[in-house]
This record gives C-alpha cells, sequence and structure tokens, in this order.
C-alpha cells in the first residue's frame, strides 16, 4: 500500500468508528447532568493540549505484549497492537475523540430544549425525537465532526510514528512519508505530499464551514503536532 | 401536603408538592371544556405546574390525574411518561420544529394509529382551523409570531389530547397579533371538550380567555375560583395585591341592617357593602372595586350619597380619553386609585389639592378578613 492509501484508509476507519461514538458521547455530555461531568469532559480534551509523543508513549506501552492491556489486545485482534495496522486505528481513534465529540456536544447543545420536549408531548419516543428531529438539526456538526476526524487523522504524526512506526505499506501515513522524503533530501516528493495533504484540508475544512452557514464554528483548537 | 380540591366531576386534578430546587405546593382541579388560568408574577412556579403536568418535571410527592386516569402518583411509583399522558402542550416559543413545514410539524402529532395519509388529512384540517390555509408548506422561520403560534395549537390539538396546556402562548407576539389570537382561540375552545390550562401573568388575558383561574405565588396555590368570583372577591389581602388591586383599606365592621353591611373608616366615615355575618368590630381590609366609585366636586352633588367618602386629589396622570385619579382620603389618611373618562368629569377634579367627595356603589365593596371569606 502506498503512504496515501495507508492513511486514507486510517483515516475512514478512524471516521466510521467515532461518527457512533460522538454521536452517543455528544448527546450524553449536552443533556446529561452529573458531578464528574466536568473531568469526563477533561479526559475527552487531553489530546487537544498534551503532545501526540506523550500519548504515543503511553499507547505504545499499554499496547506492549508484556502488558496486560496489551496481551488482551492482541488476543481480541488476533495480534500484538504496537507497529501494526489495527493498532494505528485504535491509537488514532483515542486522539480524535475531542474532534469527534466536542462538535457533536455543540451541536446538541444549541439545540433548543422546547424542540425536543415538543417531539416527546407530541407522542414521539427517544428514539423516533432522535431520528426525526435531533439528527436532522445536529447535522452540520456531525458534518464537522467527521471532516475533522478524516482531515485530523490525515495529518497525525507524532503517535503515527511512536505507535506504528514507519512500515511501508502496512503503518506508513503519508505524514510520515513526507518526513522520512525530507531527511533523504528527496524534497521534490515531499512537497508533492504536502501539498495534496494542504489542498485536502483546506476543501475539508471549507466545505464544513460552507455546509454549517456560518463562520462562527467552534471547533477544538490544533493541537501542537 | 395539600389534598386536591375532591370534585369528582374535574377531568383534570392535580396536586403537587416538592422542597428542591424550588418550594411548590399547589392543588386544583378543571373541568372538562373549562379554560383554567395559572396566573402568578414571574418565577411563581406555574410553568412548573404546567410541566409536571405534561410528565416533563418531577416532583417529589404528586398526584396527577386526567379523564380517570391516573398519570402520576408517587405513593404507589406510578408515573406515566410524556408520551402515554396525551396532553398538547403550546410552548411559550412554540417548540417547532425547524426543519418541518407547518404542515409535518402537525402532522408528526397525529396519533400514529391513523395510516400516513389520514395524517397528513388530519394535519390540513387542524391548520384549516386554526386559520393557517395557504401557509402549510412554509417553514417556521417563514411564519410570523403569531402564524407560529397557531401552528403550535394545530400541533398541540393534532394530538386528540386529553388536556390542552398552554404556556404563556400570548407573550412573544405584538398586541394587535394578540387580540386577533385571542379571539381565534375563544372560538375554538368553544368546540374542545377536555380541560385547558393557561399559564400567564396578566390578569387582562385571564378575564378575556379563562373561565376560573388558581393564583399560584411562590409555589402555593393561594385561591381558585371563576374569575369574576377571585377578581372581585379575593380571601386574603396577598391575593387582592398579587391580582392588581390597589383600593384596600383597613376597617371595622360597624353594624348590619337588612340588606347591607356597614364598616367604620378611620374615626366616623361609614361605607356600606353587601349584607354579611361578620360579627360587629371584626376587623377586615376593605376592598373597594375601581369601576364602583365616582368622583365629584366636594359640595358640588345635589345627590345625597350615605355612601360617600372625602379627600382631595393627590396626583391625576392623562391618559388617552381617561384621567388616573388618586384621592387621599380624609380620616383613613389611605388613597383610593381609578380611572374616569375625561368627558365624565369636572375638569377641576384633576387639579391637585382639589376637594373631592367619591361615591361609592355598594356593590363594588368587599371585606376580607384574614383566613376566612365573607
Amino acid at each position: 500500500m502506498t503512504p496515501f492509501v495507508v492513511s486514507f484508509k486510517l483515516a475512514l476507519w478512524t471516521m466510521l468508528i467515532l461518527i457512533p461514538v460522538g454521536l452517543f458521547t455528544g448527546r450524553w455530555l449536552a443533556f446529561a447532568q452529573f458531578r464528574f461531568k466536568p473531568w469526563i469532559e477533561s479526559i475527552i480534551l487531553l489530546p487537544l493540549v498534551l503532545p501526540p509523543t506523550v500519548i504515543g508513549y503511553y499507547l505504545l506501552v499499554s499496547f506492549s505484549p508484556d502488558s496486560l492491556s496489551g496481551s488482551l489486545a492482541a488476543q481480541l485482534f488476533g495480534q500484538p497492537l504496537v507497529f501494526t495496522f489495527p493498532g494505528l486505528v485504535v491509537a488514532s481513534v483515542l486522539v480524535n475523540l475531542p474532534f469527534a465529540i466536542q462538535p457533536l456536544q455543540l451541536a446538541y447543545g444549541s439545540m433548543p430544549m422546547d424542540i425536543r420536549e415538543a417531539a416527546w408531548v407530541s407522542g414521539l419516543s427517544t428514539a423516533q425525537t432522535w431520528w426525526h428531529i435531533e439528527l436532522p438539526l445536529i447535522w452540520p456538526g456531525l458534518l464537522a465532526s467527521a471532516t475533522l476526524v478524516f482531515a485530523h487523522t490525515l495529518g497525525e504524526f507524532g503517535v503515527v510514528l511512536l505507535v506504528g512506526g514507519n512500515i511501508d505499506g502496512s503503518t506508513r501515513t503519508v505524514s510520515i512519508a513526507i518526513y522520512d522524503h525530507v531527511q533523504s533530501f528527496d524534497l521534490r516528493s515531499a512537497g508533492l505530499y504536502s501539498a495534496a495533504l494542504l489542498v485536502f484540508s483546506l476543501l475539508a475544512l471549507g466545505l464544513v464551514r460552507v455546509t454549517s452557514g456560518s463562520s462562527n464554528l467552534t471547533t477544538p483548537s490544533a493541537a501542537p503536532r | 401536603m395539600s389534598e386536591p380540591r375532591q370534585e369528582p366531576e374535574h377531568a383534570l386534578s392535580v396536586a403537587l408538592q416538592q422542597h428542591r430546587p424550588f418550594p411548590l405546593d399547589v392543588a386544583f382541579g378543571c373541568h372538562a371544556g373549562e379554560m383554567l388560568a395559572l396566573i402568578g408574577p414571574s418565577g411563581s412556579g406555574k410553568s412548573t405546574v404546567l410541566r409536571s403536568i405534561a410528565g416533563l418535571h418531577t416532583v417529589e410527592q404528586g398526584l396527577v390525574s386526567c379523564a380517570g386516569q391516573t398519570w402520576l402518583d408517587t405513593r404507589s411509583q406510578h408515573d406515566l411518561s410524556v408520551q402515554a399522558r396525551g396532553v398538547g402542550f403550546v410552548f411559550q416559543h412554540y417548540g417547532l420544529f425547524p426543519h418541518k413545514n407547518a404542515l409535518e410539524n402537525v402532522a408528526l402529532a397525529v396519533p400514529a394509529h391513523h395510516p400516513r395519509r389520514q395524517r397528513r388529512s388530519i394535519a390540513m384540517s387542524w391548520l384549516e382551523r386554526t386559520n393557517m390555509t395557504g401557509l402549510e408548506l412554509q417553514n417556521p422561520h417563514a411564519l410570523s409570531g403569531g402564524q407560529k403560534q397557531r401552528v403550535a395549537l394545530a400541533r398541540a390539538l393534532a394530538r386528540d389530547p386529553s388536556v390542552l396546556l398552554l404556556d404563556e402562548p400570548f407573550s412573544a407576539v405584538d398586541q394587535q397579533t394578540r387580540r386577533r389570537l385571542y379571539r381565534e382561540l375563544a372560538q375554538l375552545r368553544s368546540g374542545l371538550d377536555i380541560p385547558m390550562i393557561l399559564v400567564t401573568h396578566d390578569i387582562h388575558e385571564v378575564q378575556q380567555l379563562a373561565d376560573s383561574l388558581c393564583l399560584i405565588h411562590r409555589g402555593k396555590s393561594l385561591q381558585q375560583g371563576k374569575v369574576q368570583t377571585v377578581f372581585n372577591r379575593p380571601e386574603t389581602k396577598e391575593v387582592a395585591k398579587l391580582l392588581g388591586h390597589q383600593n384596600l383599606l383597613p376597617a371595622r365592621v360597624a353594624k348590619h341592617d337588612d340588606q347591607s353591611t356597614w364598616y367604620q373608616l378611620g374615626n366616623c366615615e361609614l361605607v356600606r357593602g353587601p349584607l354579611n355575618s361578620l360579627p360587629a368590630a371584626t376587623t377586615v381590609t376593605l376592598l373597594i372595586a375601581p369601576s364602583a366609585i365616582t368622583p365629584r366636586l366636594e359640595g358640588n352633588s345635589d345627590t345625597p350619597s350615605i355612601n360617600r367618602l372625602h379627600g382631595c386629589t393627590r396626583d391625576a396622570v392623562g391618559m388617552g380619553d381617561e384621567w388616573s385619579l388618586r384621592v387621599h382620603l380624609d380620616n383613613v389618611k389611605k388613597s383610593l386609585r381609578f380611572r374616569v373618562p375625561t368627558h365624565a368629569v369636572d375638569a377641576a377634579i384633576v387639579i391637585a389639592g382639589q376637594r373631592v367627595s367619591l361615591d361609592i356603589l355598594s356593590s363594588g365593596v368587599h371585606a376580607i378578613v384574614e383566613g376566612s371569606q365573607t
């Protein structure tokens, strides 16, 4: 697999896994009131402030076949997670949690309460209310969430390098390929990959803003890479 | 906990109590076809009562039954879901689904046992009854406040509800639209045989729309009854003040005759009111309806009056074709406030300091004894 295929495959898997996670967790955090909510939110936001190498280090240690979590994961996936594509997906999902959940939490939270209550008194069950009322109204948030996760995964470097290594055809993503090309003074290839990522990221973010119909869409600030 | 007034014919019976997050202790009933207004100042808990009836708020202790079915009984931990209660609810800001047009908004509330096509025709007929013909395919953002309110009402009724709950439905529309909506609601409700609860803080709205009212203050229901009865004959001074009455005078029962009870104000002045059975010398608060007061220049009346108070004009404010007058009474050191049409009084009356006499219609006099009704 070329680095582009690896990157897109990784981004697609991460996005597909995080869409339901974001829809569920975002709704829960927007509507539920409980004592430890600020701490749960803080844990989810951690990847935004921690250097990716720190997260990568902890994931590397916990994925190690010598650790309990690593051996359990190895049994679950049929292979160790370190330096493999499934390990890369798990790491990517964890790192992208804030990008998946925050836009959806904001979208659910900005929905006037009386709209949901009006659906209930109109006889709609919680599930029907979610399908007929909530989902169409949080659609821009869902699009923002999916696009941010996809674009952010394409650009992820630190965690991918630590957890995935740099195995050509398996865990070597575009961002790592750029690093490799620069290291070997192949600036032309590095430039092509970089330009491709730049154009894609710009298109993705532009699409989110155009679809949301507003220029003040609140999204998580980018983490230091 | 206060028990609901046990009148079995009440189609809706409500008794609610909680201590947190704010105290609530209310009990009232409503007949089928009756519109009961829950009135009280902002923050008195009336919207919470409405939400509790709908099942949108959970109280610590409560009993809610409607049309012979128990919706909530905390003693037996019976609590029917919002969906199962079958209420029609018009929210203060309407709560219309912004991504659905008027017809879809209403059709979504039509009970699911109707076939899909029939649901649309039922929704159409409700939009027609709420004067929304021609606007069925408009989305809420393209509708005016009054039109949104009509869609919200159509949606609430399309549910074929057991009770109609209206949470300050006219607060977000202008005065002109409000008057038109009053008329439309009055027409519409004549064909509805379910209890209707209107939450408002506007006594004029209550007088125009409701049959009865329940006054709520600081989470407590203070008095329930027919609108005119509660308004003209409040049981306590607190109720009178909350209903906006200002003409409250301290008095004592002086005597009774065949038709009237006489009250002494201050040292000597006597005022006559409807006959009651209060013992002589009972201390009361007299409520004098502004409509029962006729002012004259002192000494300018050739008709002798046995129900005449004396004082001087304290201030007068011109309000369109009316004067809003405040007359300070001689003996009781209190003022009476009332309005008179500008063409009906001597212009000199409005001059501050002018001596005036006030003829009081005895039917407009009501005695309040704290703790009992006269």
